[in-house]
Formats: C-alpha cells, structure tokens, sequence
C-alpha cells in the first residue's frame, strides 16, 4: 500500500515536470512569436539600437537621426536651415554657418547624407550633405552631431548629384542639376544650346580633421547632372554622373528633354585630373562663394569669401571625361561593392542597365567611340554594357546593394523595391512601399563593406498609411530584413520632412566616440565666463555686453540695471555645468530672436534690442533641475536720457 | 637579509601609493546617474572619480544646504607628513631587524589608521549634519552624512563608503608588517 502511494506521487511530480519542461520549450521555441516582425524590431526599454541612421530631411533642410530597427527618432540635427530650438542660425555663433554668396539664407533643401569612409568602408568621423537649392556641401561632426562646416559651390545650380563620399574620403563632389551661364551673365534663355554649362565640382577632404576645400572644378556640357556615384575599389579614381537633358531643352522638359532613347553616364577620371591640376592645365576663374567654418573651441562659427575657382575643360583635355551611353534619362548612378558594375536605373526606361568598369576601360583602350558630344568621347553602348535586369518594374530610381552579390533596386512608379542578382540580371524578389519610394538605403550599401542585414525604403507619398493630419501628411520610412531570399517587410515610420536619402552605420562605430560635454577650461570663446566671480556687464557705447553665466539653478547676474532704451543688450551665457546632459536654456521677453540652449560648458550669445522702459524677466528654457521654475531673472530698462548707473547681481552681491 | 626584515620593509614601502593612489572612496548612485557620481580621498586631496563629480555633488548637496566638499583642509597637509615619517620608521626598523620594533611600528600605525578614521568620521558628520538654515530644499531631522565604512541610502541617493585601492594597499602593508613579527618570532625559534 505504502510503496502504490509512493509510486502515484513518483508518477504525479514526474507528469508536471513534464508539464513544466514542454510549457518551457513551447515557450523558448514558439516559432509565430519569434518570427513576429514587432518582435524584431523592438528594441526594449534602456536598451540600444543597433544601427544609426542618419535621413535626411528634404525641404526642411535638416538632418534626423534615427535608430534602426526600432526607427526611434533621437535628434534633428539642423544643417541649411534655422532651428529656434537650438538658436542656430539665431545666435551670433552659428549665424555665419548660413552665410552665403547670396547673404543670409535661413532655409536650404538638404537631399543626400553620405558618411566618410576609410579604405572603402565608413568610418564614423563625419557625415556629408548637400543642399540642393544654393549649391553647398555641409559636414557634420560624428563626435557632436552638429554641423561643422558648410562649403557654397560657385557656378553650380541645383546641387543634386552631390556629395558621395570617395574610399578614402579624398573627395565630395558636386554636380549641377541646372546648366547655367559660366560666368553667370544677362543673356537670353532661348541661347542655352551649346552656352549654358554644367560644372561638376570636387571638394577636397582633409583626412585628418575633415575640412574641405574647393579643389577644381570641370566645366561640362549644358546636360542636368542627375545622381553621382564614386568608382569603388577596382574603379576607385573614377567618378560616375547621370544625366538627363543632353536634348538640352530649356522649356517643357518633361517632354523636351524626354526624347532621346539614350542618355549618359558621364565617366570622370579624378586621378587624371589631378594629374592635369599638378601640370597646371587650369584656369583660374574670379567667382565668389562663402566658406563657414564652426569651432568647438570658439564655440563659434566663422564665415570666409572666396574669390576664384580652377577649372578643367575636359573638351580640350583628353582621358578626363568620357559618355556612357544609357537609357532612358536615367536617375540613380551606383557601383556595386567590387567597382565592377555601374548600375543606372534609367527613369523611362523598362529595364535596370548596368555597365562593366572592366569593359569601359577596355572600350577606351579600344577606341570603341561612338561619336563625341562636345569634343568628350561617346562610347559604344554594346562595348560597355554589362546587362540590364529586364522589365524588372515601372519607373527605377536607385539602387544599394549588400555585399552578397544582390542589388535592391527602388522603382517610383510600381511602388516597390525589387531585388536582383548581379551578373546574372535575374528578379529574386519583390515587396511593396507604401508609397511612391524613392531612395533606399541598406548601412554602408553604397560603399565596398555593406552591412547587408536591414534595408530602408524611404517613401514620397503616404495617403492612408497613418491618422490624417490634414492636407499636409507625412513622408515615411519602411525597413525590410534581408537577411533571408525573400525580403520581408518590418516596420514603417514617419520621418521629418521628405527622406530623400539616408546613410547608416553600425551603433558600435560611433557610440563611443559621442561627447558628453565640453570642458569648460578648453572654451576659447572671446566672451566666455569661467565662474561666477568673472560675471560682469560692460557699456561700450549703445552695446551693452553681459558675462553671464549659468548653473543649477541660478543665472550669474540675475539682476541687471541701467540698461536704456535703444541699446543693444549682448546675452554672453557660459553654462558652467561639467556634467552630461544638463543644458540650460535662456530666453528673454521679446527678443526678436530665439531661445539659447547652451550645453555644458558652452558659451553662447543672444541679442536683445529693449523698446519700451520697464522691468522685463528672463528665464530658463530648459528644464534643468527640481529649481528650475526658480531659474530667472531682470533686467531693468529705463528711458534714453535716464542717469541709472549700470550694476548688477546676484543675491544683493 | 632576513626574510622578516624584507617583509618589514616592503611592508611599509607600500604606504608610498598612497600619494598617487585614493586612500578612500564615497560612490553616489541614482537612477539618473548610470555613470555614479564619485569622490576620490587622497591623503593630499579629494577628486572627482571622474572629471566634474566634484562640481557636481556640490550643485545637488546645495540644494538640501550642505557645504561645498573642501578643497583645503588640514588634513591634507600632514597626512603625507606622517606617511613619509611612518615609511622612513619602518624602512630603519627593517634594517635594524629587531622583531619587535616591527610590532610596535604595526600597533603605532593602527593607533594612527584608528585616529585617522575618527578624524574622518568628525569630518563625515559635519559634512552631513552643518546645513545652510536658507536650504531651499529641507526635509526635518534627515542628515546627510555618509557611512563611515559602508553603504546607506540618502534621499535618493545609494550611498557607499569603502576603502580605495591605496587604502587596500596600505592595510596589505599593515598586514606584512605584522607578518614580519610573527616571520621574525619563527626565524629567532628555527634559528
């Protein structure tokens, strides 16, 4: 009886450990809530996002950073246009950052980020970006996540196939969209043929501390520069643009410069080029284009004229540039990971074309011309065509690739990214956007090292996609894993206006290097203040200069008298903090201008110009401790001719 | 040599650290700080354990009125002289070799070591109990002194209090002086 009783409770606490063990493994392996895409892309609570994204923002002329895969956006980082949020463009540091040829311009239209590379593969120092309208270059430093330097390309309009960062970011280039006259004159429009030009310009990088220069331009035929793509590895040296317009129309584009079955690939040899500079087969023309330098030192932008440019005519220098035959006005120009191919995805056209470095090199050597435009070499389209992906969708905008011999190519008008093999042309996959996508990006796909595991489309058109916000709604985002054969669709996102292009990197290679804050003792700003023992406010004629400063949960004077009606009052403010993430903000009661939001040890300055007496408060504009409520302070104004001698304090000292 | 007198004498050599290395350390954590805040205690100073700390604890200690962490302090000043005098004590005890000036230099440095963290503990409360009456933040019958040895919550912080890698150094020391006896006491019975 005894020994039945025990072998029941043996055999009951061995079936719930069965029980429990199998409810465990059904648990572990439960294959529809691993394979659930929410669960791939979500990134939990206090933990980090694998790669970074940098998209870009359009017509807002910023910079967003993202994280993938969860599309979790952290920063907007202001590039071409003003940002009240960070007072840039509004205070007087970063004021000369959107100084330009043209003076002051609060807005630009940002298209391409493109990360620096070193041998091939990106490399986490800094991130390119043209602006489209006022042709220029921006660079921002991965260290602070601001821009750093902005460089205007003179004869140059619609800086559109821009900037492409080359293998071991020797160069940035920038070609025109819209030919122009060089030099620009009064003259009629109808005399474009064969007057108007083309400039494409490459920017110099200094490979230590990233700064740019304009090192030569070529001035080309009046043709629209569409896209650009650096040869890679292989084809390192070279520099691929497509174009469109070789009709050359100046009216009715859309049908005008729609006629001709074939357009080019303009093939430029930068290292000839170079060789052409350095045997002096220039010329030096006067032009003007603004050079905006930040410091981190300084804290403080600076904004430079330059007066002339070098330029290449590749019409009487032979091996500089050559045409590519390639239908049909074709948009997107990239090279795949070896340099072998170059991929052009011919907007009206039916078919993806791809042309062979190795055969172009070969078709040079050959002399396998086919004409010549300009007094630039045509070669023959069967001498360099490699093969086309064969009615692979409607309307072919761009292509990334990822490392694995696939290429993904986005077409506008199917909605819907298609993948293919190269070399052999064939259609392996195809999934839908959500609308009308644009460009795609897969982490370093345009470079020799993909990072071939997540792909993102970025989509023109949403309608319905999202909660209707009006006639105006959002442009979005769509990531795709790729890791398998068939793409599978993750997640989509809203992003900050249009994403005309995007760059990713692995986290790894740039999280490390971010700056907590900046140390106070290296701060050269001219009006900085180290303590609150150096606060001071100085009268130098109508300006009167405040040395201000601020830490938790005080500013440095906080109360401020003899200012007059018709000065100009100068905000000098030092944040004092020297800890990570505490910035203060400051705003003062009708300032034509923005709020400050300085960080940690970091000067800045606002201008405040008083109209009427009174006692009017400033205030903290960041919520930076349990006190900041009490973070504020006065400054008194009286009339003209008042006698009120200039003091000021803190706490009656 | 006798093994006793090497003993004795690296012994006290290892109080030497101590002017590079922290004797003590208080570590503050709270959810918002992921990297804790830090102060180092070195007989000559107080540091941040990392760049701005000092800076820091400050700017949250004024608001319950706490003084700022000293940047003087006597102690700063003839603490090295007693670590120099106690090494150069020991290095001729270690020379002379007799077993138990070796004891007497061990019991000596733990009469100081004992002084030493009285000294601190009369420190630690002034530091947590002298709060400025214009507090802005003032919460009745709390007092902010840290553990003298050990770990403690305050407010929101997680307070602890242990000694550094010059103060492990320094009772390693301690411990092979009064190893040198005992080696010593052996030496003369074997010998």
């Amino acid at each position: 009886m005894r020994k039945t009783n025990k072998l029941i409770v043996v055999m009951f606490i061995m079936t719930i450990a069965f029980i429990v063990t199998s409810c465990k493994q059904s648990g572990s392996n439960s294959g529809a809530l691993n394979n659930s895409a929410a669960e791939r892309v979500f990134v939990a609570p206090g933990e980090y996002d694998e790669f970074y994204a940098f998209v870009s923002g359009g017509f807002s002329g910023q910079l967003a950073v993202h994280g993938l895969p969860s599309g979790r956006l952290f920063k907007i980082i202001p590039v071409f246009s003003v940002d009240g949020e960070k007072a840039y463009g509004f205070n007087e540091e970063t004021k000369p950052m959107l100084e330009t040829s043209y003076g002051f311009i609060p807005w630009g239209d940002a298209h391409h980020p493109d990360l620096s590379q070193t041998n091939g593969v990106i490399d986490g120092r800094w991130c390119f970006i043209n602006e489209n309208n006022t042709p220029r270059i921006a660079r921002i430093d991965l260290t602070t996540f601001e821009t750093v330097e902005i460089i205007e390309i003179p004869n140059s309009a619609g800086n559109h196939s821009s900037p492409y960062v080359t293998d071991n970011t020797e160069y940035v280039v920038a070609g025109t969209r819209f030919a122009v006259p060089v030099p620009q004159r009064d003259m009629s429009i109808d005399q474009y043929k064969g007057n108007f030009k083309g400039a494409m310009t490459f920017v110099k990088v200094d490979p230590e501390n990233g700064s740019m220069s304009l090192e030569f331009q070529i001035l080309m035929p009046g043709f629209d520069y569409d896209k650009a793509h650096p040869g890679r590895g292989k084809s390192h040296g070279w520099f691929f643009f497509t174009t469109y317009n070789v009709e050359e129309a100046n009216s009715l584009l859309e049908v005008n410069a729609s006629q001709r079955d074939k357009d080019f690939i303009a093939a430029i040899n930068w290292k000839k080029a170079e060789e052409y500079m350095k045997a002096g087969k220039f010329k030096t023309m006067p032009v003007r284009y603004a050079h905006n330098v930040y410091e981190d030192a300084t804290h403080s932008a600076t904004s430079t004229m330059k007066k002339t440019v070098r330029v290449l005519d590749p019409s009487v220098l032979p091996g500089l540039v050559y045409f590519l035959p390639t239908p049909k006005s074709p948009h997107g120009c990239d090279v795949d990971p070896t340099g072998e191919y170059i991929v052009a995805s011919g907007k009206l056209s039916a078919n993806v074309t791809a042309h062979s470095f190795t055969k172009m090199l070969k078709a040079i050597e050959d002399k396998a011309f086919d004409g010549e435009a300009y007094g630039i070499p045509i070669l023959s389209f069967e001498a360099v065509n490699a093969g086309s992906v064969v009615q692979p969708g409607l309307g072919p905008l761009h292509t990334e690739f990822d490392g694995k011999g696939y290429a993904y190519t986005t077409f506008f008008i199917s909605s819907e990214v298609v993948k293919w093999k190269l070399g052999t042309w064939e259609v392996i996959d195809r999934k839908p956007t959500y609308y009308s996508v644009g460009h795609l990006m897969i982490p370093g796909g345009n470079s020799q090292k993909p990072f071939g595991k997540y792909l993102l489309a970025m989509n023109k058109i949403t309608k319905d996609r999202y909660l209707p916000t009006g006639p105006e709604v959002c442009q979005s985002a769509q990531l795709y894993d790729i890791t398998g054969e068939k793409m599978e669709l993750l997640l989509d996102f809203p992003t900050m206006g249009e994403p005309h292009y995007a760059a990713g990197i692995p986290a790894d290679l740039i999280k490390a290097n971010s700056k907590k804050f900046f140390k106070l003792e290296e701060n050269n700003h001219p009006y900085a203040t180290k303590s609150e023992a150096a606060t001071k406010v100085v009268r130098k004629g109508r300006d009167v200069h405040i040395y201000m400063t601020m830490i938790r949960s005080h500013f440095a004077p906080d109360n401020i008298e003899g200012v007059k009606v018709g000065d100009r009052v100068y905000f000098h403010v030092t944040n004092l903090e020297q800890d990570y993430d505490v910035p203060h903000g400051i705003a003062m009661i009708g300032a034509n201008t923005s709020e400050l939001l300085i960080m940690p040890g970091q000067t800045e300055t606002l201008v405040w110009q008083p109209t009427k007496p009174g006692v009017w408060p400033f205030y903290c504009t960041d919520f930076c401790s349990a006190l900041h409520q009490e973070m504020q302070g006065y400054v008194r104004v009286s009339p003209r001719n008042s006698n009120i001698k200039l003091s000021w304090s803190l706490d009656g000292e | 040599m006798k093994k006793s007198q090497i003993l004795m004498i690296i012994g006290s050599l290892l109080l030497l650290p101590l002017f590079v290395l922290p004797l003590w350390n208080i570590t503050l954590e709270a959810p918002q700080y992921p990297t804790p805040l830090g102060i180092d205690i070195y007989i000559t100073k107080m540091a941040g354990h990392n760049e701005g700390d000092i800076q820091n604890i400050n700017i949250l200690n004024h608001y319950v009125g706490m003084a700022k962490l000293p940047e003087k302090m006597k102690e700063f000043e003839f603490f090295p002289i007693i670590v120099i005098a106690m090494v150069v004590l020991g290095l001729i005890i270690g020379f002379i070799g007799k077993k138990r000036l070796f004891l007497a230099w061990f019991i000596l440095m733990s009469v100081l070591g004992s002084i030493g963290m009285y000294d601190f503990y009369l420190w630690e409360y002034d530091y947590g109990h002298n709060l400025n009456p214009k507090a802005a933040i003032k919460f009745p019958g709390t007092a902010y002194q840290p553990p003298l040895i050990g770990t403690k919550k305050i407010l929101s912080f997680t307070a602890h209090s242990y000694p550094s890698s010059g103060g492990y150094l320094l009772f390693l020391g301690m411990f092979l002086t009064l190893s040198a006896y005992y080696v010593a006491v052996k030496e003369e019975e074997t010998g």
